[in-house]
């Protein structure tokens, strides 16, 4: 087994010199092995279809440059492709022209909405904003202590008028928040939502009820790196369901590839803004296209080789 | 598309084609269960359907689903140990990474422990993550059983013991031990994990240490369950969240990684959400369209 894309690859080329132009049989064969790359990085299999098959479009006719062997010159083409997808137009946070700016943060369970919650709040008011967190789960035990505590540690404060695990209408806490906002002052209002899955129309139809009390200028979709091929499915249900304007990714401190970034930017066109990086408040970071396309395929040095040709 | 599949069935064709050998592997493929162990179990679909003369598609899939329950070793005991044999309560501890759902399979195995006429107490381990042992609180309460905890970012190895200590001269049945969630790649917290394990067992031997998978993970999961592996005595799988759209394929390998079986699946959010893993019903869940 090799553990690397550009391993793979190395393998399949071996003995194999470039030929001036890429055959389809150097193509068709990088393809496969791009591919098994792809699956394992977790990459949605529809996403991994049209991608080879741009890819292959691509890699038909390209001049295969003297530096670059023609298993170096699909990689370079496979990254760019990645890298244009992965980023796209990033942009900044929207802000309101009439404060307060709401920022809606949704996902599945467990996938670190809350701490995003008090990740943003420290980040935000670093930047001289005067946040406000918004404890709209009312439903998973303690979630309204979890982010009372995340709130603290961020110095941030937290709106929690209901005490939650059942307690309290989490769209009147929503809709009570901004006119609270407001009132003190604060500019910059982070509202935590209960973990739903993609499947569950009763939990999807309240989170359109908060963000529909809300109005909210970003709606932030949270995802765990460590998804596998459901990505897709729960990105799509997101997208149909409560909407979303952002992608933060989570949990990028583990050794997951990540390959949801592709398939959730793919299927749902929306940018992907964050990274959460940690369990600590400042484990938090704007989101590196070029970083994720070599996590993605596995091959860090390869490409540092072939940017210097 | 659901639709072809759905025709396909209905016009049982003489021969099979290429096309229905991909369709079957994309099928594997998208519930997670990743490509060397989709190529191999697909490989040898092959070779018995050459011997068996396998003509349809209907009879593919029940080929397939058959080789599925194979793979997942049906005939393994599959009983969480919640009763010791040597006068003490029986540890059950659970671990994973972050959010899989180990506060909420302790609550919901707590239940299940209580209705079947056991004396039960959960000791809250995790005291790093915001409000975690609240949270084990909440569902002690829900379900009727003491909780232990120490004092905010206590020493979870000292929670851990006390816990047992407690369970051992109150005389319950079963200790259960929630712990905090942490990457495998945290050499640290490996360590934390595996020290609370060793203090543990300076009372008495752990019983069962359940590793706690999510349905939606991709093929990180092996990983995951090697590396835990290799701090703590996993002796068993909890698969939650199944009833979201995710599969949970990636157990097919993990079982098979570890050599030990998925014990008990996650169906939701509630009390009684919890139920023990069935190879046949999740197989027929893998395969099922959308
Ligand atoms: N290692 C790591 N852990 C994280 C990260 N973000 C969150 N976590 C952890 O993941 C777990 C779940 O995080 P939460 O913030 O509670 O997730 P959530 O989406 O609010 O969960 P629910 O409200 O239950 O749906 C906690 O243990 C967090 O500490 C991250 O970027 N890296
Ligand atoms: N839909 C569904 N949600 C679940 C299931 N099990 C747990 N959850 C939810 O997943 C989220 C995380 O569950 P926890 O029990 O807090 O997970 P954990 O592993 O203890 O998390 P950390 O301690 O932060 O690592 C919560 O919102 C739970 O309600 C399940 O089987 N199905
Ligand atoms: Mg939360
Ligand atoms: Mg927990």
């Amino acid at each position: 087994m090799f553990d690397t894309l550009s391993d793979r690859l190395e393998n399949v080329f071996s003995g194999l010199r470039s030929k001036g132009r890429l055959t389809d049989a150097d193509i068709d064969a990088t393809a496969r092995e791009i591919r098994i790359a792809l699956l394992e990085a977790d990459v949605a299999l529809p996403v991994v279809k049209a991608f080879i098959a741009s890819v292959k479009e691509r890699s038909k006719g390209a001049e295969v440059s003297k530096a670059l062997n023609p298993a170096q010159q699909v990689i370079k083409i496979v990254n760019e492709e990645l890298v244009n997808i992965l980023g796209g137009e990033t942009r900044r946070l929207q802000f309101a022209k009439t404060p307060p700016t709401v920022i809606l943060l949704a996902g599945l369970q467990g996938a670190g909405k809350t701490t995003l919650a008090g990740k943003l709040g420290k980040w935000l008011k670093a930047q001289g904003h005067s946040p406000m967190l918004v404890a709209c789960d009312l439903q998973r035990p303690n979630a309204v202590t979890q982010l009372q505590v995340v709130g603290e540690q961020a110095g941030v404060e937290v709106y929690a008028p209901e005490p939650g695990n059942g307690v309290g209408d989490p769209v009147s806490v929503a809709l009570n928040s901004i006119e609270n906002a407001k009132h003190a002052m604060h500019d910059v209002v982070v509202v935590d939502t209960a973990g739903r899955t993609g499947i569950d129309q009763e939990m999807m139809q309240q989170a359109i009820g908060i963000r529909d009390a809300v109005q909210p200028n970003e709606i932030l979709f949270v995802i765990d790196a460590m998804i596998g091929q459901d990505a897709i499915n729960t990105a799509q249900a997101f997208r149909d369901g409560v909407g979303f304007t952002g992608v933060v990714l989570s949990k990028l401190d583990g050794d997951a590839r990540g390959g949801a970034a592709l398939s959730v930017r793919h299927v749902t066109g929306q940018p992907i803004m964050f990274a959460s990086t940690g369990e600590k408040l400042d484990d938090f970071d704007v989101f590196h296209p070029e970083r994720m396309a070599s996590r993605i395929l596995g091959m860090g040095d390869m490409l540092t080789l072939i940017e210097q040709a | 598309s659901a639709f072809g599949r759905g025709l396909l069935a209905v016009i049982s064709k003489e021969q099979l084609d290429e096309d229905d050998w991909e369709d079957l592997e994309d099928n594997l493929l998208q519930a997670d269960v990743g490509v060397a162990a989709t190529t191999h179990i697909v490989e040898q679909l092959r070779t018995k359907s050459k011997v068996l003369g396998t003509a349809s598609p209907d009879q593919l899939r029940n080929l397939l689903a058959d080789e599925l329950v194979e793979a997942l070793s049906p005939e393994m005991d599959r009983t969480v140990r919640s009763k010791s044999t040597d006068g003490k309560p029986a540890i059950v501890m659970v671990v994973g990474v972050n959010g899989t759902g180990k506060t909420t399979t302790c609550g919901k195995l707590a239940r299940v422990l209580v209705g079947d006429g056991n004396t039960v107490l959960m000791g809250a381990a995790d005291t790093f993550r915001a409000a975690a042992a609240d949270q084990l609180q909440t569902w002690g309460e829900r379900v009727g059983v003491d909780v232990i905890r120490g004092p905010e970012q206590a020493d979870p190895a000292s929670v851990a013991f006390d816990a047992v200590k407690e369970g051992i001269s109150r005389n319950v049945d079963t200790v259960l031990i929630d712990t905090a969630g942490r990457l495998h790649t945290k050499i640290g917290l490996m360590d934390e994990l595996g020290k609370v394990g060793r203090v543990i067992a300076k009372h008495k031997p752990i019983e069962e240490t359940l590793l706690v998978l999510d349905a939606t993970t991709g093929q990180n999961g092996v990983v995951q369950a090697k590396v835990f592996t290799e701090v703590v005595d996993i002796t068993g799988v909890v698969l939650t969240k199944l009833d979201g759209s995710a599969k949970g394929g990636i157990v097919i390998s993990v079982q098979r990684e570890l050599g030990v079986p998925v014990k008990l699946v996650g169906l939701g959010e509630g009390k009684d959400d919890l139920a023990p893993f069935d190879p046949r019903e999740f197989v027929e869940g893998l395969l099922a369209n959308g």
